[in-house]
């Protein structure tokens, strides 16, 4: 092999006129074949900046690690019955992280000026959004599952087995289904990438800690225990550990739903309006 | 009813007068700033037509206008005959966009770059694949196919966004400053790209805030500053229209230079002699007042070595029509992020 490389080819006109002259247009996809051909475009994404998924994972399993074996004994007794107490809220603060994220990359579309692009297609409108928020489902599935799959090497083995847990998963990830539109919101809002990431982290931060995810709000003033049974992360961590302990509470589920249908409600249109009014 | 018949109408005007782009009193404003204030255009079908200004003239807005992605506050546009409001969906059909900013993703490789258009256009994976491969040859990028085209350089990320444009060969295609933040090299290349386009039948709309470039490849040009257009015509007509072009003449005997001086100066302004002792150089209005004034000389026994008439460059066209000069530099750097090498 020679290390000396020609400069690429100048494009000559005849090749151009060769690929021009190809096969006469198809008819442009369908909403469906749109919008999954922008869900596998958030797939390659995973696959080729794997950073970001790897940037809200590390925090929670660290968590995981750290907060089991540092304060397990003391907050809960043992390492064990912690791990089972704070494993859906890590799973919780792993998926709801994630959903940050879909607001970076709308915020990252728009700016790099590949949204003019996909706005300028005979595609379904909604498409590139309802293709990337498909596609945000598959990255909220593998940040849950990372943490799900630590805590089941560290010993995490909840009442409600196998079921439970993918029943739980599911629920976290319906719920961030919800809150993703409000970052989708924020990032066309929004400036720059960082601003949609710091604005997401500030929120979620207070959030999840202001919670139910890692303590029993019982020790805790009256007036901030209020808070925290008010929080709708508490509701959602609760919701959770009833289904993966094999205790659900109907009600806890059915709020979580409520907030999260009440979220797209509000956010997914907002989001579409923004989204076509374009930059 | 009446949509069906305000189509046929539209379709009979388009077929009268083909205008790939026919655009009347185009406005939009961005809080009080008034981007475009009352744009009119006619791109004939099947020619380059260029759309000349400085930075912030409101070229990106007009393009975007056009391509469907703003609304005009006011004024109408019609795309091969179809209102880019009205039709949105239609007009999209129709053309394709090369924005400002190289509009590829940037987190993907080249190659899923131009799969992902070709499925969007309504290929079947197989066929999405064949299709990037053969534009990826075209453009000489299969070696970097298979990179993340944030790692292309400015020239290379050019060429698949244009590649992106032509998955499916759109009658009309908008290339918003090609070339801009490119070296000498990939601007040529851009430039024998749009000429093979054209030379297929594209009518292309091309935005530059350069000089040459429009010289270069557009049949017609808009000259557009402020948000209007300020003057239209062929190049040859703009350059005209500034009237004063620059005759050169070399005697093939200097001691004649002074009778020659006196016969150009009779029907020519400012006759200068040239450093060369034999040359000398005049401003004229137009080709025929230099023609004849060159016969006189020949007539009167001067030998003419050679002559020459200079016509403005297009910079100076600028200068004329706006009373200021055309300062790309601004721009180029606030884009280079996007043409970073």
């Amino acid at each position: 092999m020679s290390t000396e490389r020609r400069p690429p080819a100048v494009p000559p006109a005849p090749d151009l006129h060769r690929v021009l002259a190809t096969a006469p247009a198809p008819a442009p996809a369908g909403a469906l074949s749109a919008t999954l051909t922008f869900a596998w475009r958030g797939m390659l994404k995973i696959r080729h900046v794997p950073e970001q998924l790897i940037d809200v994972t590390l925090t929670p399993v660290l968590f995981t690690v750290l907060f089991t074996y540092m304060y397990g004994g003391a907050i809960a007794g043992s390492t064990g019955a912690y791990l089972t107490y704070i494993l859906p809220g890590v799973l919780t603060m792993a998926v709801l992280f994630t959903t940050v994220y879909s607001g970076v990359a709308l915020n990252t579309d728009m700016t790099k000026g590949v949204v003019d692009r996909f706005r300028s297609l005979p595609v379904w409108r909604p498409a590139p959004l309802a293709g990337a928020v498909t596609g945000d489902l598959l990255r909220f599935l593998v940040a849950g599952s990372v943490v799900v799959l630590l805590g089941v090497a560290l010993g995490y083995r909840p009442g409600g087995g196998v079921w439970g847990i993918l029943a739980a998963l599911a629920l976290v990830i319906a719920f961030a289904f919800g809150l993703s539109w409000v970052f989708t919101t924020a990032g066309l809002l929004l400036r720059a990438p960082n601003a949609v990431m710091n604005v997401g982290f500030m929120a979620l931060f207070p959030l999840t800690f202001v919670s139910n995810a890692f303590v029993e709000p019982d020790t805790l003033p009256g007036w901030l225990e209020a808070i925290v049974d008010a929080n709708p992360i508490s509701h959602l961590v609760t919701a959770a550990r009833g289904l993966a302990d094999g205790d659900p509470s109907a009600s806890e589920v059915a709020i979580v739903l409520a907030v999260a249908a009440a979220l797209t409600a509000v956010f997914a249109p907002l989001t579409s309006h923004l989204y076509r009014r374009g930059r | 009813m009446t949509d069906r018949i305000t189509q046929d109408l539209t379709a009979a005007r388009a077929a009268l007068a083909p205008l790939a782009i026919e655009a009347t009193g185009l406005v939009k404003s961005f809080g009080a700033t008034r981007a475009v204030d009352g744009v009119d255009l006619a791109v004939p079908a099947g020619s380059v037509y260029g759309v000349l200004g400085p930075n912030g003239a409101g070229k990106t807005t007009t393009i975007r206008m056009l391509a469907t992605l703003l609304r005009p506050d006011a004024g109408s546009a019609r795309i091969l005959g179809h209102d880019v409001v009205r039709e949105a969906d239609r007009v999209r059909g129709l053309i394709s966009l090369t924005g400002q900013l190289a509009s590829v993703d940037e987190d993907l490789t080249g190659r899923e770059n131009l799969v992902m258009i070709a499925r969007l256009l309504g290929h079947p994976w197989r066929a999405a694949r064949a299709r990037a491969d053969a534009l990826l040859e075209a453009f000489g990028l299969t070696e970097a196919a298979g990179r993340l085209t944030k790692a292309y350089s400015g020239g290379m990320r050019r060429r698949l966004d244009i590649a992106a444009s032509l998955v499916v060969t759109p009658p009309l295609m908008f290339l918003d400053e090609p070339t801009t933040g490119l070296d000498p090299r990939s601007r040529s290349q851009v430039w024998d790209i749009v000429r093979a386009l054209a030379a297929e039948g594209t009518t292309i709309l091309l935005c530059t805030q350069y000089l040459e470039e429009a010289d270069q490849l557009a049949e017609g040009i808009a000259v557009i500053d402020h948000g209007r257009v300020i003057a239209e015509g062929t190049p040859a007509q703009l350059k005209a229209s500034v009237g004063s072009s620059t005759l050169h003449v070399r005697l093939l005997d200097p001691a004649r230079r002074g009778d020659a001086e006196r016969i150009l100066g009779g029907r020519l302004a400012e006759v200068r002699p040239g450093a060369d002792p034999a040359a000398l150089s005049a401003t004229c209005p137009d080709g025929d007042r230099a023609a004849l004034a060159v016969a006189e000389l020949a007539g009167a026994g001067i030998g003419v070595g050679e002559f020459s008439l200079g016509q403005p460059s297009l910079d100076e066209v600028f200068l004329a029509l706006t009373g200021h000069v055309a300062e790309p530099e601004e721009d180029e750097a606030a884009l280079s992020g996007g043409g970073r090498a």
